[in-house]
């Protein structure tokens, strides 16, 4: 599905009325496309340029500066690897020739079937826990050979689906309620208002813009696995004994 | 001892049973803060926040009250919390995110009504989904229990505030290339001067970008007064300091700490802190403010964690990464994998920076595999003088932003603190030191 279905059409003006300029949502949208499909594809993206007015050229040309878009499709499970200095300083090269040889691929491989991607990747930030992977960005800290090849067993039996949803998911949980700051009159049916000034908010011509059709998933957004929350209050409850 | 004297004011809520709640918010005394704040004049919380002294916490160190003393007196007022945290090591923001969102969306409000913005947009960095959707989570109950959206808490303040994701791009924590990101660009640093969004940010309007652990310390502020936030620390360097330590350390891991209180060696070697380093392995170097600044050897271990004293060692405190190395680690290695990481970062606009990360990272990786040349020295100081003429600290600029300055002090404090390792690359033909191991594969040797 290359356009992005009419679900996701009302999802991208829904973001595009969030901003006092409607293109500040190109990002957020292009999210959007790449959760639809797995990666970003010219139709696709020549789609977004007709939501925005804006021309293909220039929604490719802003996508390709930011790594975490994919213009090709990529596994099911996009496995990101820290090599930079603090996961480096723990090894992390060590790991990712675990990985590749684990995986067969390289980074910027994907296995023949389509189960897993591989990048080197940048600071994860979770360098507590060192060395780090993320699968479709969600976090793995600790990280030793033996320990990943238990996570593509887990992964591969489906057994952390409630955690690592699908390449290109960014965020399970919708924007529900708040203040439209652009337009859209099927909202309230008046007229256009923009937060140009304190005054408009304050005195109500900025709709209050009720629930958005579909109510956010109950997503428990616990975790198992490790994040720089859960080891700083290790940290820093042995700060205090 | 200070190192637990200090009340805990940004993490003290971290890792409790589902901190990211507002249920859990509020049994802690969540949102007493905006409450307070609203009962007062925005000019008042600028006088506190001014008290406070409230260095900037994303890395630049610029004072939080000035900055808002800055905004052009223009309509609409814009607030962008940065929460890009993308500096290699760094990884205390993306703590505060994840474990207590509520904090730092009472904040950005605090924030929002002392400069009177219209709108705050959240910009959180795309790798932290886990992130994006607890701080959603948390808007959506804020706006249902009042404490964002139209007349907070049935004050007159009404401020919209968005969750927007980034995309991956460490560039886009510099604040004119995050506004430009928030736009809907290519995340391309803009053009000094001007030199201050609050004169020229988003959209063209005055813009305060503050940083998430800045932002997180305002409800406590407001609650126990600047005066209860500048007796802690001393001189410049007011209230905690979330430290990210990482590296060759027993117990890496972010530790909030009375600002200007703690030194190095106890940072490092208190078991309570760092615990000393693995295998009780000899101090080799420090990375002490993130990897844009200067290394600096065992010699200053007894120098405090402070904006200031730091920067008088000729480093600098920076984003509160500290990483320290052990006696096994190789100054060739580390200096090219910071090089490197600078390189795929770049955003190409300026050529010192684009061509001379390149140059670095070609010529340290041919060192570090022992193909070196013994004129390699000067040709990587040659390209360094190129970025940042001098090679000085703070580094003088050739560029539009600090990401290309940012290069050269890993490779000349490497140089000028290792040299003798560096021509035995070059003579041996192969890098000195074991590769680099995994933790727990060491522990079980």
């Amino acid at each position: 599905m290359p356009r992005l279905s009419p679900d996701n059409i009302q999802r991208a003006q829904e973001l595009m009325s969030l901003y006092p300029d409607a293109r500040s949502a190109l990002i957020p949208v292009l999210h959007v496309l790449q959760e639809q499909d797995g990666y970003l594809s010219e139709e696709g993206m020549q789609h977004v340029a007709e939501i925005f007015g804006l021309t293909a050229a220039e929604v490719r040309g802003t996508a390709s500066f930011y790594d975490l878009f994919h213009f090709e499709p990529v596994g099911r499970y996009l496995v990101a690897v820290c090599t930079n200095i603090a996961c480096m300083l723990q090894g992390a090269y060590r790991l990712l020739e675990h990985i590749e040889e684990r995986l067969g691929i390289a980074p910027g491989g994907t296995t023949p079937d389509g189960m897993f991607s591989l990048e080197d990747a940048e600071c994860l930030a979770l360098c507590g826990n060192a060395p780090c992977v993320t699968v479709n960005w969600r976090f793995f800290g600790d990280v030793d050979p033996e320990g990943f090849d238990r996570l593509v067993e887990d992964l591969r039996a489906g057994r952390l689906d409630d955690e690592v949803p699908p390449h290109g998911t960014l965020s399970r949980v919708r924007r529900s309620v708040g203040l439209t700051a652009g337009v859209d009159a099927a909202w309230d049916g008046s007229a256009p208002a923009r937060p140009k000034d304190r005054a408009a908010l304050e005195d109500g011509t900025v709709a209050e813009r009720p629930p958005a059709a579909s109510p956010p998933q109950a997503v428990d957004l616990s975790t198992r696995r490790s994040t720089p929350a859960t080891a700083s209050l290790e940290a820093a409850h042995l700060g205090e004994s | 001892m200070t190192i637990t004297e200090a009340p805990r004011i940004v993490t003290r809520r971290l890792g409790r049973d589902r901190s990211w709640t507002l249920e859990s918010y509020l049994a802690d005394g969540g949102y007493q803060g905006l409450r307070k704040a609203l009962t007062m004049t925005p000019e008042d919380i600028h006088d506190q926040v001014n008290t406070a002294n409230i260095l900037g916490r994303g890395g630049a160190g610029f004072e939080a009250g000035r900055k808002w003393g800055m905004v052009r007196p223009a309509q609409p007022v814009y607030l962008a919390v940065n929460g890009d945290e993308s500096e290699p090591a760094t990884f205390k923001d993306h703590a505060l995110i994840e474990g207590d969102p509520h904090q730092l969306i009472e904040g950005a409000v605090i924030c929002a009504y002392v400069i009177g913005a219209a709108q705050v947009f959240i910009y959180v960095r795309g790798e932290f989904p886990l992130g994006i959707e607890r701080l959603q989570a948390a808007l959506n109950e804020a706006y249902a229990y009042g404490a964002v959206g139209r007349r907070i808490f049935g004050s007159d303040f009404s401020v919209d505030v968005v969750v927007h994701p980034g995309a991956g791009a460490y560039i886009c924590g510099e604040e004119t290339a995050l506004l430009e990101s928030l736009e809907g660009k290519r995340g391309y640093p803009r053009i000094k001067p001007p030199y201050f969004p609050a004169a020229l940010g988003l959209y063209g309007a005055p813009t305060v970008v503050n940083n998430v652990e800045t932002l997180s310390n305002l409800p406590w502020v407001v609650l126990n007064g600047g005066d209860g936030f500048a007796a802690l620390g001393e001189g410049r360097s007011k209230g905690t300091k979330l430290i990210a330590l990482a590296g060759h350390v027993k117990r890496p891991g972010n530790y909030e700490l009375e600002w200007a209180k703690v030194t190095f060696r106890d940072l490092i070697f208190d078991p309570r802190l760092g615990g000393g380093m693995r295998d009780d392995n000899n101090l080799k170097a420090i990375i002490p403010g993130g990897v844009s600044s200067p290394w600096i050897g065992p010699e200053h271990l007894d120098v405090t964690l402070a904006n200031d004293e730091i920067a008088k060692i000729g480093s600098m405190a920076g984003s509160g990464s500290v990483i320290p190395m052990d006696h096994t680690a190789c100054p060739v290695r580390a200096a090219w994998r910071i090089v490197r990481f600078f390189h795929r970062e770049s955003c190409g606009q300026c050529t010192p920076c684009r061509e001379g990360s390149g140059w670095l990272d070609k010529i340290l990786e041919r060192i570090e595999a022992g193909r070196g040349r013994e004129s390699d020295l000067d040709l990587l100081m040659d390209v360094c003088d190129n970025i940042s003429p001098g090679v000085s600290w703070p580094p003088a600029q050739t560029t539009i932003c600090v990401l290309g300055p940012s290069m050269p002090p890993s490779v000349a404090a490497g140089i000028r603190m290792f040299r003798d390792e560096y021509l035995t690359h070059i003579r041996d033909g192969r890098c000195p030191f074991p590769p680099d191991r995994l933790p727990r594969r060491l522990a079980r040797v």
